[in-house]
This record gives structure tokens, sequence and C-alpha cells, in this order.
């Protein structure tokens, strides 16, 4: 075994290179290095990979985490199978997720539609066209009880994909679960809130940092008070990818965003190991193999020594990374999109390899528009083909240990490291945010990436490569335009019907808090739930005191 | 010496999806066009009135909410009015086929979909814009 201290070894790797391995030319036509623009070298030993394993592996379950976050990981419990849904109005999508409960699925994840991402109502003049288009339109407590219907709370967990008006769903949610008798302690699931992440990638911001922090920071406090098995942030850097950064980007800016949220909060008074156990994650799955299993044993690695070493957390659950993953949207393709399905898959395979604890897989009609019931059947089949078929989940991180993986585990948790100190250096993550660091990061990766396609030094199968004449069409999902009707006048009938009184008085004390310092909003967010207060309502009320963010856009 | 193309890369709607618009925006920059990116979460208005402000000879729009059937024509029909037949404009994004040739009847003059060569969107601009 290679370790650090081994002063003995010979340089035999360098000596087979260059005796053996040199007089064979290589191929010019592809590059070598990770999608990310890492080096490979040809091979990996002892030679040129150092690890400790005590100090760097470890055991599953154990500090650093490096090869899961669970004693028996797979053989214990499988992943989660979550597959991301919504579309439409709350009728339709109660209806989807009834659909994949039936099929085998074991959590939900909630798609929420641009407007109610925007905080707008769908009746409101910017919401026009885009009402159940990208998601559900959810305007107020009413539509998440029929989100729900039939679905019993203290039976499932759910995720929220929601960030700018998360207090607001939080509370819908809370609402819900005490119509059905499920006390808010028994309710489990993820909200996404991670507001940072907005800004530097996905853009779905409402108001400025600070406010947008402080929102945060409350539903933290509120969930270490009174929703124990809630997560109330996953600190996401699926969308970083998403918009074009390199796997070490995606790893160091998410990694950054949990250490800001961690002193936000010790900041806010709390203990640290009150609320870190709930913290969560969520990372993308891309195509470069081993650069995404790495990633993701790079990350348990890094979060335990920093919760244990630099934030004093003395409760091993604080120093446990848990994350979901999603395969990357990003790499689907809208020529030739069966070919997808094999993307998905090995994307997917990465994700259990760098043991993921849930797992949503795209369906291959998604560069086109949201995914048909078919589509999504057989998204979820690939993992339940991963899960029962392949043998993969039989042994705990099966590739701990490989000179190539060790190595490129370690490299990333180096470039992290370099990120963070720059972080450092302009002042935090607010602070880079505002002088666009990751925003201009981010475009630079993606346009080198983009370029290297267009060289055809990378190969993308049926785009620069293999394309066909004639594509085949494929069936897709339309989205019926009058179900945007039928939302506006849902949400209007509830306006005429709700006590206008209790509205008013709710917004009036939402307004009154927000503008002080020292209240935490999700009791007032609660209280004006229940009076039927729609998210338009409550994140206008929100802008009159806090204002909106506009970010100067890099390219 | 011939008349920079003039283009404006604009976002309509609410999503955030501005990777394929900033990759477009760099690249018709690198190739030599005079480029303007609205940034994001414009309404139809303001892209208009971005367009004419700038004097552009083409119009970019990326849209990935699926609202394109909503945005777009208002884009357009807005174009029309203040510009008449003047300006070309492009869309990008996760567009259906269906959609797409309805835009095209409508006045777009090409969809490129994800996974479309930059140099194609910069050859197709060269092609068809007359600079003014």
């Amino acid at each position: 075994m290679a370790t650090t201290e081994d002063p003995t070894h010979l340089d035999s790797t360098g000596k087979w290179r260059r005796e053996t391995y040199d007089s064979t030319p290589e191929r010019t036509d592809e590059l070598f290095t990770t999608i990310s623009g890492l080096e490979n070298e040809p091979l990996y030993t002892p030679d040129n990979v150092a690890f400790d394993y005590g100090r760097d592996l470890g055991y599953p379950g154990l500090f650093p985490y490096t090869r899961g976050v669970y004693p028996t990981m797979y053989r214990g419990q499988l992943w989660t199978m979550r597959q991301f849904a919504g579309f439409g109005t709350a009728e339709e999508t109660n209806a989807r997720f009834r659909y994949l409960l039936e099929h085998g699925q074991t959590g939900l994840s909630t798609a929420f539609d641009m407007p109610t991402l925007m905080g707008h109502d769908s009746d409101a003049p910017r919401s026009c066209g885009e009402v159940g288009r990208e998601g559900v339109a959810i305007d107020s407590l009413d539509d998440m009880e029929m989100l729900f219907a039939g679905i019993p709370l203290d039976r499932v967990s759910t995720s929220m994909t929601i960030n700018s008006p998360a207090a607001m769903l939080l509370a819908f949610y809370v609402c819900v679960g005490e119509n059905q008798l499920v006390s808010r302690d028994r309710l489990r699931g993820t909200i996404q809130t991670d507001i940072l992440k907005e800004y530097i990638a996905q853009k779905e911001f409402i108001f400025p940092p600070e406010p947008s922090m402080r929102l945060v920071i409350d539903m933290i406090e509120f969930c270490a008070a009174e929703m124990p098995l809630w997560h109330p942030v996953s600190i996401s850097g699926y969308h970083i990818r998403e918009a074009g950064s390199t796997a070490a980007q995606e790893l160091a800016f998410t990694l950054a965003d949990g250490f800001a949220y961690v002193e936000a909060c010790i900041d806010r008074g709390l203990d640290v190991d009150e609320f870190a156990p709930r913290l969560s994650f969520f990372f993308n799955a891309h195509l470069d193999f081993f650069e995404e299993i790495a990633k993701y044993r790079a990350a348990r690695r890094i979060w335990a020594r920093e919760l244990r070493e630099r934030y004093g957390a003395t409760n091993p659950r604080s120093w446990l990374m848990r994350f979901h993953t999603q395969t990357a949207g990003v790499s689907l393709t809208a020529q030739q999109p069966e070919v997808n399905i094999v993307r998905t898959a090995l994307e997917a395979l990465a994700a259990v390899l760098g043991g993921t604890q849930s797992l949503h897989t795209n369906s291959f009609d998604e560069a086109l528009a949201l995914p048909t019931e078919n589509a999504v059947r057989l998204a979820l089949r690939t993992q339940q083909v991963i899960a029962h078929e392949t043998g993969v989940v039989n042994t705990i991180d099966p590739l701990g240990g490989s000179y190539h993986v060790e190595e490129l585990t370690n490299k990333l948790e180096a470039e992290a490291y370099r990120y963070f100190d720059r972080i450092r250096e302009l002042g935090g993550v607010v602070a880079a945010i505002k002088e666009n660091f990751f925003q201009r990061e981010i475009a630079d990766a993606s346009f080198r990436y983009q370029s290297e396609v267009e060289r055809r030094q990378r190969v993308i199968v049926g785009v620069n490569r293999y394309e066909l004449a004639e594509e085949q069409p494929v069936e897709i999902l339309k989205i019926d335009p009058a179900l945007e009707q039928k939302q506006i006048e849902r949400v209007r009938a509830l306006r005429a019907r709700r006590d206008t009184a209790a509205v008013e008085a709710a917004l009036a004390q939402l307004q009154r808090e927000a503008a002080t310092e020292d209240r935490n909003l999700m009791r007032s967010i609660i209280e004006a739930s229940k009076a039927y207060v729609t998210i338009g309502e409550m994140c206008d009320a929100l802008r009159e005191v806090w204002g909106v963010w506009r970010e100067t856009p890099v390219f | 010496m011939a008349q920079k193309i003039r283009v404006v890369i604009a976002k309509p709607g609410l999503d955030g999806h501005d990777r394929g618009a900033k990759i477009v925006a760099r690249a018709l920059r690198d190739a030599g066009m005079e480029v303007i990116y609205t940034g994001l979460h414009q309404t139809p208005e303001q892209i208009v009135e971005t367009a004419v402000q700038e004097d552009a000879d083409a119009v970019g729009i990326s849209i990935l909410s699926g609202a394109h059937m909503t945005l777009v024509p208002r884009i357009i029909e807005g174009l029309k009015q203040e510009r008449g037949d003047d300006v070309l404009v492009v869309v990008g994004g996760t567009i259906p086929t269906d959609d797409a040739d309805e835009l095209k009847r409508l006045g777009v003059s090409a969809v490129f979909t994800p996974g479309a060569p930059t140099s194609e969107i910069v050859e197709f601009l060269r092609e068809h814009v007359s600079v003014s």
C-alpha cells in the first residue's frame, strides 16, 4: 500500500513510461484530460499516488467518511429513488406523484414553475406564458393542499426545489401536515433554500443577498427547534455545474456556500451541533465517470474535516455529508435523444459508486421538453437496474483504493482548497458574488468546454460525431395551455372567498417583522399561509421592505 | 471596412438558465460582432426597447422556460412595429420541433436547440444579416 511515509519506493513507473509506454504514440484527436480539464496520467501506481489509509480514507460510517457516511451503505438501505416532478396545476402533479409512488419510487420531489420560484402569483403579468410550464404552479396553501391530496405526509419524504420563496413553501407544507394531523416534528424531507447558489449560478433570486441570508438562517433556526426530521437547506452544486462549471468548481463553490451558512448560523448564536446534522447537499452527476466519483469522495472528506476542525462540531452527525444527486441535464442532447438513456445510466452509476443518498435520473427527452410518463418510468428503471441487477451495491465504495480514483480525489480536494483561499481573500462568498467572481469563473469554464467541443477535441455522440442526417421525431409532453387559465381562475377565486381583513393583518405583521432584524419570520409566514395569503403577496410585501436584487451580467 | 454586425442577446421570461446565452454572446463577440447582452428576466417590451436603442441588426432570444410560444411572438410583434422587417430574429433553447416550425412561420429566422455549435450560429448570422 502506498503511504506518504514510504521513502523507499522506486520510480519504476517513470521508467516504465520512458522505456515502454512512450515507444507507442498516443492518439491526438481527443483530449485525455477530464471534462473539467484536470490532467490524467496514463497510469497510476504506488509510485505516483500517495495516501494514508487511516487518515485519508478510513471506514464507512467513520471520520473522515471518504468511503461513505453509513457503516452499511447500500447493504443496509438503497439510496432513495427520487424523481423530480411537477407541471401544470397541483391536480396534474398530484396525479404524477401517485403514479411514481405506484411504480416503486420511494420519495417525492417537487418541481415548481418559474412564477412560483420567482415569487409571482399565476395571474401576475410577469407570469404570462410560464404558469405550470417548468413545474407545478403553487400560489397558496390552497394549491399545496391539492398537491398532496391523498398522500399521507407521515409516510413519505418530500423534497421541494425552491429557494427565494422557500420559507413560504415550508410554511405551506407544515400547514398541510397539520390538516392531515401530522405534526411538524414528524415531517420528513428537504427544501432546497440554497440562495447563495442562486446568485452564483441558477439566478432565481428575488431579494438582495443579506435579507435572503436572514430568511435562510430563520428557516434553519426554526427547523432546529421544531422540525427535527427536516433538512432546511440542500446546499447545491447541481446548478453550478449546469451553469457550466468544472467539477472542481462545483465542489469548491458548494462547500464554500455550506461554510457560509454554518458561519451565519454561528453568528446568529446557534450551536453548530444544533443545526449541522440537518444540512444536506445536492450534487450533479456528469459524464466524466471517475472525476465524478472522486468529487463525491472529496466532498465528504472536506466537509467532515472542516466541520470538526474549523467549526468545532463534536457530534459526529454534524460531520456527515449526506447528498442527493441528479444526473446532468446539461449533458443531454436534442440530437438522437435516445442516446441520453445511456448517458444518464453512466452518470447514475457514478453517483452510486460515489455513495449518494438519493438520486434523480433525467429522462431522455428533457433536452426537448418536460418528460413524458414513459420517459420518466424508463429513467426510474435505470436506477432499479443499477440497484438490483449490476451488483455494484454489494460492496461499499468499491473503487476506494484505486490508484486513479484516490489520486483524483486528492487532486479535486486540493483544487477546492485553492478556491477556498481565493474566496476568503475576496471577503467571503457574498462579497465574491458581488464582485462576480463565481459568475466569471463559471462563464470561462463553460466557454472553454464549448470551444473544445467545437474543435472536436471532445466528442459528443450524435452532435459532433456520428450524426444522423435525418433525426427521428420523439413523442414529447405537451402542456395544455388551458392549464394556465385554470390556475389563474383558481387563484382569483381564492382571493374572492378568503377573509380579506385576515390577509391584510398577516401581511402588515410580516412587513413589520421583516423591517426589524431580531425576529424569526417563520411564525408570521405560517400565520399568513393559514390566512391563504399567496406567495406573490408575501414576496411583494417583502420586496417593499428589502428591495430586489439585480445582477450585472458577465460573459 | 465592413460594419460590425450588432447583436442583442436577450433572456426573456423568468428562468435563469444563462449558460447558453453567455456562450453564444461570447462566441459572437469573438467572431467580431458587437454583442449586447440584456441580462436575465427581461420582458418582451424591454427586449424590443433594447434592440431599438442599440440599433441591433439581429436579436438572439435564449429561452428554456417553455414560455417561448407566449414570449417570442410578443417580441417579434414589437420589433415589427418599431423596426419593420429590419431585424433578424433567432431563437435558442429547449424548443420542440413543432413549436420551432410555428415560430419560423411567425418570423423567426432560425431556431437552435441544445447541442447546436456556436460556429453554426455565427455562420447563420453572417449569411443572413444585412448590415445597415
